[in-house]
Formats: C-alpha cells, sequence, structure tokens
C-alpha cells in the first residue's frame, strides 16, 4: 500500500472525528445506542443529503425507493420461503443444501441475489450458527437487514468462543452431545441456517410452515416451534 | 489492522440484547443514511466495498465502540465524499453547494432503483488461478499483523485447521481495500476445532468455519 492511501485514511479519522465524533451521546452501551440518537444527527443527516440533491449527485425519489424495498419487501420471508419448500420437498432440500443459488433460482430469486449464499442445515446431532466477528456480514437477500444485536459487540465477541453460552442467552438449550458449529462470514459468502422441522406440524402447508420460520432460527439463534407466540422474531 | 473492530473471542461487551418486533430502521436518518450509502457505493475506487469496511475500522476505536451501526456509516460517508472531493467541508457545514460548483449527474435514478436494490456486486472472480490448497489438507493460518485492512481476525491466527472446501476465485480484500488491484485468488471454507482455538474451555465437540484466502494460509 503506498503513502497516498494512508494520507487518505489518516485524514479520514480526523473528519470523521470531528464530524460525528461531537454529535455521539457519551456512556451508552453497545446495543441501545439506537434509542438514545442526539436528535443533532436527523438535522445533520438531513443536511448532507439536500446537499447532494442540490448538487445533482442524488435524486431523493431514488432514496425514499431503497429505504421502502428494505421496510416492505426484502426481509425474513424471502429466507422462510426457502426453508419451508426445503421441509416439504427433500429433492429440493438436497440441492439447496449443495447448490444454494440454482435452488433459490427455482423459487423465484434471480441467480444475482443467491450467489454465493451457502444453506446450513441443523439437525438433531448439529446445530449451525452464524457470525461477522468483524463487521456485519448477513444474507440481507433471503433475511433483511441484520437486527441490531447481531452488529453489536457483545454477540460479535462472543459467539465464536462461547457458542454455547450466547445460544443459552436466546433460549436455545444445546444438549452436550450436539456439535455446534459457528460459521464467521469472513468473506463475500453469505449463510443461510435451515432449522430442524418442528415436530407436529406434519399436516401444515409450506405456506402454514414458512411462517413458523423466524429470523433468528435462520441465524441459528432460535429453533422453530408450533407455538407462535414463543417465537421472539 | 488489529483494530477495535475485530472483536472475536473479546470479552467484557455486555449482554446481547434482543428487541423484538425489531424495526428495519430505529429513526428516520437511520434509513436515510442506508439509501444514501447504497447510492454512492454504486461508484468505484474509494466506495468499493473492502474500502468501505476499512473506513469503518479507522474510526478512533474510542469513537467506533460509542458510535451506533449507522452513525458509523454517516462518519464514513463524510470523510469518503471529501476524500473524492465530491463536497467541501465547507459545504458540509453550510450544507449548501458553493457558488459555482458544477452540477454533477445523478448516480441513481429512481427507475433505476428496483434493478439494483436487492443486488449486491460479486467478489467472485472468473480467472485462472492455481490453487495453494486442496480440500482435505491441514493448513495453519498464518500469524501476521497487516497494518491496514484483512478479513484475518486475530484469533484464529497461528492456528492449525483443515480446508474442507476451494469455494473458487475471489478478489482479495486485503488490496482491493487500499486500491492497490485485486489480486484474486482462491477462497477456501476452513474448519477449526473449537477447542485449537480457546483450549480447553471450549466443548471438545465444537467447530468454527472461516472462509480463507490463500494468502492467510500457509502448509502444516
Amino acid at each position: 500500500m503506498d503513502g497516498t492511501r494512508r494520507g487518505f485514511f489518516r485524514a479520514a479519522v480526523t473528519v470523521a472525528g470531528a464530524a460525528a465524533g461531537a454529535a455521539a451521546a457519551p456512556g451508552l452501551a453497545q446495543g441501545q445506542e439506537h434509542q438514545a440518537i442526539p436528535s443533532d444527527l436527523t438535522l445533520r443527516v438531513k443536511s448532507l443529503e439536500s446537499l447532494l440533491v442540490d448538487k445533482g449527485l442524488v435524486d431523493r425519489v431514488a432514496l425514499d425507493r431503497i429505504v421502502d424495498a428494505f421496510e416492505t419487501q426484502i426481509g425474513p420471508r424471502n429466507g422462510a420461503r426457502v426453508v419451508a419448500r426445503a421441509w416439504v420437498d427433500p429433492a429440493y432440500k438436497k440441492r439447496l443444501l449443495t447448490d444454494a443459488s440454482t435452488a433459490m433460482e427455482e423459487i423465484g430469486f434471480h441467480r444475482h441475489q443467491g450467489e454465493d449464499i451457502v444453506a446450513l442445515e441443523n439437525t438433531a446431532r448439529i446445530h449451525n450458527l452464524v457470525v461477522c466477528t468483524l463487521c456485519s456480514c448477513y444474507p440481507w437477500p433471503l433475511l433483511g437487514l441484520p437486527p441490531v444485536w447481531y452488529k453489536s459487540a457483545p454477540y460479535r465477541s462472543r459467539a465464536v468462543i462461547d457458542p454455547r453460552g450466547v445460544l443459552k442467552e436466546f433460549g436455545v438449550d444445546i444438549d452436550a452431545d450436539v456439535e455446534v458449529r459457528v460459521w464467521d462470514s469472513t468473506a463475500e459468502v453469505r449463510y443461510l441456517v435451515v432449522p430442524e422441522r418442528p415436530a407436529g406440524g406434519e399436516r401444515l402447508t409450506e405456506a402454514a410452515l414458512a411462517a413458523l420460520v423466524t429470523r433468528d432460527s435462520m441465524i441459528g439463534t432460535a429453533k422453530v416451534t408450533l407455538d407462535v407466540t414463543k417465537a421472539p422474531a | 489492522m488489529n483494530g477495535v473492530h475485530d472483536m472475536g473471542g473479546m470479552s467484557g461487551m455486555g449482554p446481547i440484547r434482543h428487541e423484538p418486533d425489531e424495526p428495519t430502521f430505529h429513526e428516520l436518518w437511520e434509513g436515510r443514511v442506508y439509501a444514501l450509502s447504497r447510492v454512492l457505493r454504486t461508484r468505484r475506487g474509494l466506495w468499493n466495498l473492502d474500502a468501505f469496511r476499512h473506513g469503518l475500522e479507522v474510526l478512533p476505536p474510542v469513537e467506533y465502540l460509542r458510535m451506533s451501526y449507522y452513525e458509523r456509516w454517516f462518519a464514513w460517508m463524510l470523510t469518503t465524499l471529501v476524500a473524492a472531493g465530491d463536497v467541501t467541508q465547507a459545504e458540509i457545514e453550510s450544507g449548501k453547494p458553493s457558488t459555482g460548483s458544477p452540477r454533477k449527474a445523478v448516480l441513481v435514478a429512481p427507475e433505476a432503483v428496483s434493478s439494483m436494490v436487492d443486488r449486491r456486486a460479486s467478489a467472485r472472480r472468473d480467472v485462472a488461478v492455481v490453487p495453494r490448497f486442496k480440500s482435505g489438507q491441514r493448513v495453519r493460518a498464518r500469524n501476521v499483523h497487516p497494518s491496514g485492512h484483512t478479513r484475518l481476525p486475530r484469533y484464529v491466527r497461528g492456528k492449525s485447521g483443515l480446508v474442507v472446501l476451494d469455494r473458487g476465485v475471489f478478489l482479495f480484500p486485503d488490496t482491493n481495500a487500499h486500491l492497490d488491484g485485486e489480486k484474486p485468488q482462491h477462497l477456501y471454507s476452513v474448519r477449526f476445532a473449537a477447542r485449537e482455538i480457546w483450549g480447553d474451555q471450549a466443548s471438545r465437540r465444537d467447530l468454527i468455519h472461516l472462509d480463507m484466502w490463500d494468502d492467510y494460509l500457509e502448509r502444516v
């Protein structure tokens, strides 16, 4: 790396510190900051947006549409469709576990969305858990944008060193003889956990099963239960 | 870099706060920052994904820990807009283009959103590169401490594992983040016994998988 690049990042620290540091509220723990963001940020983001619109770089309607897509279209219901199909169709499950991109295409996802997505099957003997210790990598075409806890220090720091303790905090007890496999998303490969199909739901339709599949179960921090009142998210 | 973002295995970060029925964005400004960043990152160079990640990592550690997720993104955005010459510090402060500043072409038109919003640029590269390792081979994560961007977490350096799968050729973030070229190379799924990394406190059954490039690995 050359000296110019170094210089850029050093300058970056200075500008970022001056621009954003002064606005942050002190003394807040990770994961709860979003509840106490100073209103100053609202004004400063608005000011930047209008500057970029006035410059011609940014179209406000395009921003509205991006926000709307993530608030109303791209979310865990996408992943739940994939999981429910795998539960009712063993041949589909096999294809999903060997080539998730092609399997996703079969039920209407475009290939580019599914590229480099890997599906991991939870069974009675193996429990998979996904984390990104370095940032916030997450299979967002299938699950939407990640929840705050997934992006925050407590989960990122502990999922790799104490996965069983973390799972317990989520209310998931793992027997000592079950193998826990943690997947740290260090590259551009995204992981989708296929949770175990709940016992007792044999007569449910594929759509009814999809409705039971929670976001957390596809990260590996929950099991799927027939009792939806017990499903956290 | 051995930054505070490299959190795997750290203690004392507190309990995991799970929020039932969490909204996509908690504040309006978060959605705007997300959308702005998606629009700006349609460009290359300084705006590439690895440079973006590194731009967050170089925030001062105290700031990194104190800021919320999208606050970090906002800080990165301001910095990069100035570095790229899109805006000046004075314009950020006034919120208005300075007199006579040229009007730029719009990066993403409203009609283009539906075709870009659920896509991400693939990091896979269709080039022939000879793999240095193969599945079933024992490998060791190199004990290196780059001062720039890397996706090799500290907790795994010097540890031995098993190549489970060759995932194909991907661009190398350590160089791409610094605009030093894509240096495409093979990426492997590598499996480590939890005990190899954490010692006896880990379950003997448990495993950790990481995706690792050729340059992160050496023969055992």
